[in-house]
């Protein structure tokens, strides 16, 4: 057994580490590392826990020194972890590059779902005493604890529904869903107010008894809020949607460790829950939407979000076959590829990387342009090209290549739609208007690679389509792709 | 049946083009025509009958043969008057025709009672004419050639250098109307190393001459100077004063001027006087794409380079044909897309449909019938307000405003005050650290590379599982004795949770791991 002040510089370390492993993400040459660093910090937090001890007050002024967990907990942790780890290893293993989404999601439901079991594990838990105040702020953070907890399960739950495809992608909008929101924000305030109120007069004992009741229905409204809010949101905004859980599991963990006094897990549930509220903003920012539009869902619904009369722009598009996309790209000296959503479906990142592959050793300068909203959550694109052995230095930012589209020859857009809509710019009117888009109409030439002549996400029709150097490469993105591969290797 | 599409040698003396070539013939018969060529008609641009043969097409021996064989016939200049009797009935000729400054021609293409498609009445506000405007795609070679013809008198470099013997400044080249052409000559002569000014009256060309290197020269006169469809009109006195002016400070400071300066239906504008060219250095360059139309230059000779007061005036008038090959490529090429546009089916057969737009205005006879000038178009005006719209949009972004900052601020001064009066000391100090950890967290994550967003996704989740300590110490912890405790029922939610947790923390490092490896440079 630790004496429970290592116990606690062992969580300063795990801090650090974790803190650095956070860090070392900023440069693909450092993330391993990071990495490492994450799983070190782990391991001693959790050694750290089951070795350590605590420091309580037994009256008359003495202090002893209590086990956490040992002897009596250590068979069970390990069962739990051989089972939890196994399964954690196997999926790691077995998922594919673009169902990298819908596993971060369902990793979230189990961040949410433990930290709704540790709330009401701690709210029966009579084996630390608390006294006046201190007991009543503990009763409100198990409140909070599950009630972010339990949204966070139930989101990521219909969030991981929707990325696998088991719940459509479109927007259900039950009328009046701001209201039945609000009705429910209103309800778990009250119920808030009952359960601390009843609860808190109470010694422990007397709480759990006159609390419980208030906790499991809020619980149940929370779950319900959970499913109401994530169903309300189109597929387009799934990258929002995968951030804010991200983010929500994170506050989820900052609730348990008030709850349960322990700084480490505040500190990193703060971590988590900064950086996926972060990554929430830079979303919304990319798509020019408010994080409050977003949550209240319903774009790319098509109702009363048709493309405004008079913005539709007349003209004809003019389709080019595989071939001739072959000899434009054979005859380019810079190609720049813009991949979206359409890409991961159809996977196709291998054989662009093939083609990417041929036409570097030509002596091409070929890059990759990714806007930050392509796919179904942030970097989705990067990953998918990475485990094509897509070198990672060509595979540029948005800001970073929109300058050098006019200087581009060949630019191909691989199942994007709205994220290339020149509409965004130069129509005031568009639903889109302001979203950063990537400017691929300055380059020479545009293919844009799509199954029909459908809108994107948006509902918006795309004025791209129609210019005068863009041409249409209509089939599945893999089948076209590989054509072209053929045609480039003949 | 298949319509035969015949390619007569250009019989005007100087003319080098032709109106197909041979990669185009390939795509002419792809559509289902025939293509017959009259003998050594590419000669001047370097294709040779073997070439035309060899893409498929035919060889007529003579004219004569080759139109009465021919159902459509494909030319770059207006036919001569001699030639207008071998046109058969019916014939479809695409051509330029210039309607207005040939109206004997028409009347005799019209007594032969054929259909005459003239590319220079193409309605070019048509944003899918484009592909089919001719005079825009002769118009840049034309100011690509017009800075190799001055670059050839042009006794000096064009690029600055310092060399070991000595420094030699740039050449200054002033442009004088902003079109196709004028645009195609910036273009050149910056590539060249120039310093290049121009003028043009359409006040909203500026931003396309800054684009292509250019630095464009203002008058000093209000006056907005579109003409609609994209051209220039006649400006007032007062300004042609000014611009008087700012063209002789031009002349007095520039190596070479280049004029493209041209009104529809009227006589090119006298820009440059005699004057101007006696204050220009000596071995200067004027070169008037104008010469044509009277010549922007008073001194101006047409088709001739000639030396006035020690400066080269050039004004040739054949330099698409100097550079024959070019100009007949692009040229074939607007011609192919007509031909499709009247073609819908691609089955060999044309249907001169006077409902399309884009048709009406090339059709200037049909079988007989002068349908020239066409009835205006049904088209938005090219909208001037273009550059205002599209900074709309960015100019809309919202500044918050100070109140709501300052009701923001408020809240979060009341909120902090009340957790400070109410809060129990522990209850502080895990306070401070959740709200450092925050700001900790906001600068780390900032660091983070956009390519990492997903990474850092499944690591934050991995690390997430930190929660697990939350479900260690409940596991089974050591009691007072005597406490009332409902153990097994804690003992399993707890194994549940760290159960559920580890699969976060193995499965999320493992994942992360493997999506770190993949990325490589």
């Amino acid at each position: 057994m630790l004496p429970a002040t290592l116990t606690t510089v062992a969580y300063i370390i795990a801090i650090i580490l974790f803190i650095l492993s956070l860090g070392g993400l900023s440069n693909p040459e450092t993330s391993r590392r990071g990495n490492w660093f994450g799983v070190t910090g782990m391991a001693i937090a959790v050694l750290a826990t089951i070795f350590g001890s605590r420091i309580v007050d037994v009256g008359g002024g003495n202090s002893e020194t209590w086990q956490l967990v040992l002897p009596a907990g250590l068979p069970w942790v390990i069962g739990a972890m051989i089972v939890g780890g196994g399964i954690g290893l196997y999926a790691a293993r077995v998922v594919k590059m673009t169902q990298m989404p819908e596993l971060v999601a369902i990793m979230h439901s189990l961040v949410g779902f433990a930290a709704c079991a540790i709330g009401f594990a701690s709210f029966i838990d009579t084996s630390i005493t608390f006294a006046g105040s201190e007991h009543v702020i503990h009763l409100g953070e198990i409140y909070i604890g599950i009630l972010i907890g339990a949204v966070t399960f139930s989101g990521s739950v219909i969030a991981f529904g929707k990325l696998s495809g088991k719940i459509s992608g479109k927007p259900m909008l039950l009328p009046a869903r701001h209201w039945i929101n609000l009705a429910a924000l209103v309800l778990v305030v009250w119920f808030f107010f009952q359960f601390v109120g009843t609860a808190g007069i109470h010694d422990q004992g007397g709480a759990i008894a006159a609390g419980w009741l208030p906790l499991i229905v809020m619980t149940i409204l929370a779950l319900l809020f959970g499913v109401h809010m994530v169903m309300a949101i189109g597929g387009a905004d799934m990258p929002v949607v995968v951030s804010m859980l991200n983010s929500y599991s994170g506050w989820a963990a900052a609730a348990t460790g008030f709850m349960l006094g322990n700084d480490l897990l505040i500190v990193v549930g703060a971590l988590v829950g900064s950086s996926g509220a972060i990554l929430s903003y830079i979303m919304c920012k990319a798509m020019n939407r408010h994080f409050l539009s977003v949550i209240a869902g319903g774009f790319g619904t098509g109702e009363g979000k048709a493309p405004v009369a008079g913005a539709e722009p007349a003209g004809e598009v003019t389709p080019i076959s595989s071939l001739e996309t072959a000899e434009l790209l054979k005859d380019a000296k810079s190609v720049i590829i813009m991949p979206g959503y359409g890409m991961a479906v159809a996977q196709a990142q291998h054989t662009v990387n093939e083609i990417t592959q041929l036409l570097r050793a030509k002596g091409t300068n070929v890059r990759f342009a990714i806007h930050p909203v392509a796919g179904r959550m942030p970097g989705h694109m990067n990953v998918l090209l990475a485990e094509a052995k897509v070198p990672y230095d060509i595979v540029l930012e948005m800001d970073e290549i929109n300058e050098d589209f006019p200087a581009t020859d060949v630019v191909m857009v691989i199942g994007a739609n709205d994220i290339v809509n020149p509409a965004a710019e130069d129509d005031p009117t568009s639903p889109i208007a302001g979203m950063p888009v990537c400017q691929v109409w300055k380059a020479k030439t545009s293919i844009v690679m799509k199954r029909s002549m459908a809108s994107g996400y948006a509902g918006v029709d795309n004025p791209l389509f129609y210019k005068e150097n863009n041409r249409m490469l209509f089939g599945d993105a893999k089948k076209m792709l590989d054509e072209v591969l053929t045609a480039l290797n003949s | 049946m298949a319509l035969t599409i015949g390619i007569p040698r250009e019989t005007f003396p100087g003319e080098r083009r032709v109106a197909t070539v041979p990669e185009i013939v390939e795509k002419l018969i792809k559509l289902g025509f025939e293509v017959s060529v009259e003998t050594k008609a590419g000669d001047d641009a370097n294709f040779s009958d073997q070439d035309y043969k060899a893409a498929g097409a035919s060889v007529s021996r003579t004219a004569a043969a080759l139109y009465k064989k021919s159902d459509i016939v494909l030319k770059v200049r207006a036919p001569a008057m001699e030639e207008v009797p071998l046109l058969k009935e019916g014939t479809v000729l695409i051509s330029f025709v210039w309607p207005a400054q040939n109206p004997d021609l028409m009347t005799a293409l019209a007594a032969q009672k054929v259909t005459v498609l003239a590319i220079d009445s193409l309605p070019r506000q048509l944003s899918r004419a484009q592909k089919m405007d001719a005079l825009t795609s002769m118009a840049g070679i034309v100011g690509y050639r017009a800075v190799v013809e001055a670059a050839n008198e042009f006794d000096r470099f064009f690029a600055g250098q310092i060399t070991a013997a000595g420094k030699v400044p740039p050449a200054k080249v002033f442009i004088a109307g902003a079109g196709v052409a004028g645009l195609a000559a910036i273009g050149t002569a910056v590539g060249l190393g120039a310093i290049v000014r121009a003028n043009d009256t359409r006040a909203e060309v500026a931003d396309q001459v800054t684009s292509m290197g250019g630095e464009f020269v203002k008058v000093d006169y209000e006056e907005e100077g579109s003409g609609g469809g994209g051209y220039a009109k006649v400006m007032s006195e007062g300004f042609q004063a000014a611009q008087r002016e700012m063209y002789a400070q031009q002349a007095k400071e520039c190596d070479i001027i280049i004029t493209t300066a041209l009104i529809p239906g009227k006589p090119a504008p006298k820009l440059i006087t005699a004057d101007m060219v006696k204050s220009m250095k000596p071995g200067s360059v004027i070169v008037d794409l104008a010469a044509e139309q009277g010549g922007n230059c008073e001194l101006t000779e047409p088709d001739k380079a000639v030396v006035k007061h020690g400066v080269t005036i050039i004004g040739y008038t054949d330099l698409p044909s100097r550079l024959s090959r070019q100009a007949s490529t692009l040229y074939a090429t607007n011609l192919l897309r007509v031909v499709e546009e009247l073609s819908p089916q691609k089955d060999g057969t044309i249907n001169v449909n006077m409902e399309d737009d884009a048709i009406r205005g090339l059709t200037v006879i049909n079988l007989g019938d002068v349908t020239w000038p066409p009835p205006p178009l049904n088209l938005p005006a090219p909208k001037p307000a273009t550059a205002p719209a599209a900074a709309l949009p960015k100019k809309e972004e919202k500044k918050s405003s100070g109140i709501g900052m300052a009701i923001m601020a408020f809240v979060g001064a009341a909120l902090v005050a009340f957790v400070g009066l109410y809060a129990p000391p522990a209850f502080i100090g895990h306070f401070t650290v959740f709200v450092l950890a925050v700001f900790v967290g906001y600068m780390v994550v900032w660091n983070v590379t956009p390519a990492l967003h997903t990474p850092l996704m499944s690591v934050t989740n991995a690390i997430s599982s930190i929660i697990a300590i939350g479900a260690l110490i409940q596991i089974a912890p050591q009691v007072e004795i005597g406490t009332v405790r409902a153990d097994a029922l804690i003992l399993g939610i707890a194994v549940i949770g760290i159960a559920l947790t580890s699969i976060n923390m193995f499965g999320g490092f493992a994942v992360t791991r493997r999506m770190l490896m993949m990325f490589r440079k």
